[in-house]
């Protein structure tokens, strides 16, 4: 039997999809820091592998953003 | 499992704005993930221009600038000047008698004005004690992740030219 009120149902879905949105951000943050760094070094070829990692994390956090949005849509609207 | 919502005839300020309390607790989460996925998009078009820089880099071109007679700064000697720009301070020292070395005055950590402490033979930053080697410019200890900018040098006809720069990207 579930036990979880209704009103706090996919609160826990959403908070486990936030920290993985910051572990994610966390990760870019430093993927950007990492290939500026690189950049003005003068080692170009960092830029290449680092956009497309960049875009797959954006990516990533795009997706666990529309999943917050449909459970939070689904849950409100009964 | 469906990943997006489903379209909603519910006005807009609806769900911006809900009625009940515990709603809220929603909302605040949905808009909190929508500024972090926003967040992330800045990252990704800082990537992109990093990206967009590094395909239309043109090399620049360098002068060829006279910097110092040969004799003109002792052994263990050092001399500024301003290469390629009258903005962009180096430092020329002379670690032998036929050696010469010179790099880019500017940290690479914060741009603060690194000189050349002799007792330990490296080039030091006062702001954070960002150390960097003389042989190379690497870093040797300190905030500073990238080498100094070196200055390519030539001796001509007893003078010390400085002829381009080498490890700079942008
Ligand atoms: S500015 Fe040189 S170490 Fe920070």
């Amino acid at each position: 039997m579930n036990t979880n009120p209704p009103q706090n149902r996919g609160l826990t879905a959403i908070d486990g999809a936030m920290a993985l949105i910051v572990l994610l951000l966390i990760v870019q943050i430093w993927l950007l820091s990492a290939t500026l760094e690189s950049y003005l070094a003068g080692h170009r070829e960092a830029a290449v592998p680092g956009a497309i990692i960049s875009g797959i994390l954006f990516a990533a956090c795009l997706g666990l953003y529309l999943f917050v949005d449909r459970i939070d849509s689904e849950v409100r609207k009964g | 499992m469906k990943w997006f919502r489903k379209p909603s005839s519910a006005p807009l300020w609806q769900d911006e704005f809900p009625v009940f309390t515990a709603d809220e607790r929603y909302v605040n989460r949905r808009q909190f993930t929508k500024f972090l996925t926003l967040t992330s998009f800045a990252m990704l078009a800082g990537n992109l221009w990093i990206l967009a820089r590094s395909l239309f880099h043109r090399s620049p071109s360098y002068p060829r600038q006279p910097i110092a007679a040969a004799d003109e700064v002792a052994v263990g000697g050092v001399k500024v000047f301003a290469y390629p720009t009258a903005e962009d301070p180096c430092l020329l020292v002379r670690t032998g008698s036929d050696s010469y070395v010179a790099y880019s005055q500017k940290c690479t950590h914060l741009s603060c004005a690194v000189y050349y402490a002799k007792e330990e033979n490296r080039l030091e930053c006062p702001c954070h004690q960002g150390f960097f080697s003389i042989a190379d410019g690497s870093v040797l200890q300190g905030p500073p992740q990238r080498a100094l900018p070196r200055v390519a040098l030539e001796m001509k006809g007893g003078q010390l030219l400085a002829v381009r720069m080498e490890g700079e990207g942008a």
